[in-house]
C-alpha cells in the first residue's frame, strides 16, 4: 500500500516536467510549423512593403545583428575584465576570513598588507552582490536609464559641446545607445560565465607561472586567459543570445519602427527583429493578414537565439568533459 | 628584471582594478537617474495622486491628467500572483522530479531542456500568449476577453519555471546524502524521504528561487504588454485585461514630453520596480549564500 502511494506521488512529481516538456513542444512545434514556411530567400533578403503588410525582414536581421556585434564589443571586454578582477585579483579565502586574519594580527610586523587584503575581500563581495542585483534589473528599468543616462545626459551633452546649438545628433536613440543599454544587461552573464571559466584553470599552472619569473598581467595572459578561453566563449555566446532577444531595454533607446534604409553610422536608429514582432502582433491593422509576416519573424529569432544557445551550451559541455578527465 | 615588464604589469593592475567597481557604478548610476527623473513628481500631492485618489483611475493624457498607479499595481500584483500560483508548485515538483528521482539519463534531457526554456525571447512568449495561447484558453474555457489575468500570468509562469527550477535543483542537490541515508534507515520510502527530509531541509533554496521568480514576474515587460490586454482598469478579477506597470512604461514612454509630469510619473514606476526588484534580489541571494555556507559546513 505504501509502495503505491510512494508511486502515484513520484508520478505526480513526474507530471510537471512533462508539463514543461509539452509546454516547450507545443511553442516550437507551433512557431516552427506555421513560420518555417514563411522563410523564403526573399523573405530574409528583402525589406518590409506596403506598410509593413508584405516583402521581408532583411533590415531588422542587419539591425538586431549590428546591434549585437556593437553591445558584444562593450559587454565581452568589461565583463572579462570584471571577472578577472573578481578571481585573479581579490583575496580567495573571502571576506569574513580575511577580517579575522587582520585582527588576529595585532601586534606583528606586516598588518597593513592584511588591512588590504580585507578591504580587497570587501570590494570583491561588494562587486559581487552588485553583479547580481544588476542581472535582477527589470529590463525595461534598462530601457529608461538607457533613456535618462545615455541619451538624455551623456548624448545631450555631446551635442552641446560638439554641435551647432539645436542640432541634435548624439542626444537621440541610436544603435550606439541601444547597444550600451545591452550591455549593461548582459554584463553579468559575461561576468559569472568568465569566473567560472577562471576557476577550471588550475592553480598550480598560476604558481608554476610566478615562479619561473612571470608578472601577474604575463601569468594572465599566457597562461589563465588561453586556458579558459572556451568558458568565456561560451559566456561571449550566452550573453549575445540573451540581448539579441531582449526587446524592452531598446524600445526607447533606438529602435525603429520601419526604415526604409540600413543602418551606416552607431547614430542611426535601426529596425530589430524582437521590435518588428512587437510591431507587427499589435499595431498591425488587420491581424489575420500580417500573422504569415509574424510567424516568419518570430521563427527567425527563435532559430538565431536557439542557435546562439544551442552553440554555447555544446561548449561548454565540451570543455567540462575535458576539463574533468 | 627589464622595467617595461613591471610597468605593465603595475598598470594592468590598475586596470582590471577599476573594472572592478564598473557593476557598483553601474547600480549606482541606474539607482540615481532612474530617481533623478522623478523629481516633479517627489511631493506630497503628486503620491496622494498615485495612491489614494479616488476614483482610481490612470488617465494621464486626459485634459485633467488623472494619475491613480493603483489599478496599474493592481494587474501588476495579479498577473504576478497568477505567474508564481504557476512556475512555483511546477518548478519544485519539476526539481524534486530531477534531482531525487530521475535516473541519471533522464536529468540529462530535462536540464537542458529547461535552459532551453529559459532562453525563450519574452517578447516570443508574449507573443505566444498573444496568438496561440490566448485563443485556445478562450475557446476552452469561454472566457469574455481574450487577454486577461489567467492568459497573461500563465505565460509569465512558463517564464518563470526556469528560475524557481534551477535553484531549487541546486539547493536539493547539496542536501548531504547522510540525511536520505537515515531517513532510509528509519524505514521511510522514496517518496517520503524526498518530502519530508529532502525538500524541507533545501527549504531556503525553494524560498530564495520564490522570490527571485517574483523579482522577476514583477519587472516582465514585453509578455504583459503583449498578452495582458492593457486595460488600466481597477478590477479584482482574473478574467478581466489588465495592465502592468512594466507594460505602462513601455506603451506611454514612447509618446511622453520629456521632463512632463507623465514622463515623471513613469520614471516614478521603473524607479518603484528597481526598488522592489532590488530588495527581492538581495534578499534571495542572501538566502540562497547562507544556505550553501550551511551545506557546505554540514557535508564536512
Amino acid at each position: 500500500m505504501r509502495k503505491v502511494k510512494d508511486r502515484v506521488f513520484i508520478a505526480l512529481l513526474g507530471t510537471s516536467v512533462l508539463l514543461i516538456l509539452a509546454i516547450l513542444v507545443v511553442l516550437i512545434a507551433n512557431i516552427a510549423y506555421h513560420g518555417a514556411r514563411q522563410v523564403t530567400w526573399e523573405f530574409i533578403t528583402q525589406p518590409p512593403r506596403d506598410g509593413l503588410m508584405a516583402g521581408g525582414i532583411f533590415p531588422a536581421i542587419v539591425g538586431t545583428a549590428a546591434l549585437v556585434i556593437l553591445m558584444s564589443v562593450v559587454a565581452v571586454p568589461l565583463g572579462v575584465a570584471t571577472a578577472i578582477y573578481l578571481h585573479e585579483y581579490t583575496p580567495a579565502e573571502g571576506l569574513t576570513l580575511a577580517w579575522r586574519r587582520f585582527k588576529a594580527s595585532k601586534g606583528r610586523p606586516g598588518r597593513g598588507r592584511l588591512l588590504a587584503r580585507a578591504a580587497s575581500a570587501l570590494l570583491a563581495t561588494v562587486t559581487r552582490s552588485a553583479v547580481a542585483n544588476l542581472a535582477g534589473v527589470p529590463s525595461i528599468v534598462f530601457g529608461l536609464f538607457g533613456l535618462g543616462f545615455f541619451i538624455q545626459f551623456i548624448g545631450r551633452n555631446i551635442d552641446r559641446v560638439t554641435q551647432p546649438p539645436g542640432e541634435v545628433l548624439w542626444g537621440q536613440g541610436s544603435l550606439l545607445w541601444a547597444a550600451c543599454t545591452l550591455a549593461l544587461l548582459t554584463l553579468p552573464t559575461v561576468i559569472v560565465a568568465t569566473e567560472e571559466a577562471l576557476r577550471t584553470v588550475p592553480q598550480d599552472l598560476r604558481e608554476a607561472s610566478l615562479a619561473l619569473g612571470a608578472t601577474q598581467w604575463e601569468t594572465i595572459r599566457r597562461v589563465v586567459l588561453p586556458g579558459s578561453l572556451s568558458g568565456i566563449l561560451t559566456g561571449a555566446i550566452l550573453g549575445i543570445s540573451r540581448g539579441a532577444g531582449e526587446v524592452a531595454p531598446i524600445l526607447f533607446t533606438g529602435a525603429a519602427y520601419y526604415l526604409p534604409y540600413l543602418p551606416t553610422d552607431v547614430t542611426d536608429q535601426f529596425m530589430h527583429l524582437g521590435y518588428h514582432v512587437l510591431i507587427l502582433s499589435t499595431q498591425s491593422p488587420d491581424v489575420e493578414a500580417t500573422k504569415p509576416l509574424l510567424y516568419g519573424t518570430v521563427f527567425v529569432l527563435l532559430a538565431l537565439t536557439f542557435l546562439l544557445n544551442i552553440a554555447g551550451v555544446l561548449i561548454r559541455t565540451r570543455t567540462r568533459s575535458r576539463g574533468s578527465r | 628584471m627589464s622595467r617595461p615588464r613591471h610597468v605593465r604589469n603595475a598598470l594592468m593592475t590598475g586596470v582590471f582594478s577599476l573594472a572592478g567597481w564598473v557593476a557598483i557604478v553601474f547600480i549606482f548610476l541606474i539607482f540615481l537617474f532612474t530617481f533623478k527623473e522623478t523629481t516633479v513628481v517627489l511631493n506630497v500631492e503628486h503620491m496622494k495622486a498615485f495612491f489614494l485618489a479616488n476614483p482610481p483611475v490612470w488617465q494621464p493624457t486626459s485634459d485633467i491628467p488623472k494619475l491613480s498607479l493603483i489599478p496599474i499595481i493592481l494587474g501588476t500584483l495579479k498577473a504576478t500572483v497568477v505567474g508564481l500560483l504557476f512556475a512555483c508548485p511546477v518548478g519544485v515538483a519539476a526539481a524534486l522530479f530531477s534531482s531525487e528521482f530521475a535516473p541519471p539519463r533522464l536529468r540529462e534531457v530535462i536540464k537542458p531542456t529547461i535552459e532551453l526554456l529559459a532562453g525563450i525571447p519574452s517578447v516570443v512568449m508574449g507573443f505566444f500568449a498573444l496568438i496561440v495561447l490566448a485563443t485556445w484558453l478562450q475557446d476552452t474555457f469561454g472566457f469574455v476577453y481574450r487577454l486577461n489575468a489567467v492568459n497573461a500570468g500563465l505565460a509569465l509562469g512558463f517564464a518563470l519555471v526556469p528560475i524557481v527550477y534551477t535553484i531549487s535543483e541546486d539547493g536539493l542537490a547539496a542536501v548531504p546524502r547522510a540525511h536520505r541515508e537515515a531517513s532510509y534507515a528509519l524505514g521511510a520510502t522514496r517518496f517520503q524521504t524526498a518530502w519530508k527530509v529532502v525538500l524541507p531541509a533545501a527549504a531556503p533554496a525553494v524560498f530564495a528561487s520564490f522570490v527571485l521568480a517574483f523579482g522577476r514576474a514583477v519587472g516582465e515587460t514585453m509578455i504583459l504588454l503583449m498578452a495582458g490586454g492593457n486595460a488600466a482598469i481597477t478590477s479584482f478579477s482574473l478574467l478581466d485585461p489588465l495592465r502592468t506597470l512594466s507594460a505602462t512604461i513601455a506603451a506611454e514612454m514612447g509618446e511622453v514630453v520629456v521632463g512632463s509630469e507623465h514622463y515623471a510619473a513613469l520614471f516614478f514606476m521603473g524607479a518603484l520596480l528597481f526598488v522592489i526588484t532590488f530588495i527581492s534580489n538581495t534578499v534571495g541571494q542572501m538566502v540562497i549564500r547562507r544556505m550553501s555556507r550551511r551545506m557546505q559546513g554540514a557535508a564536512s
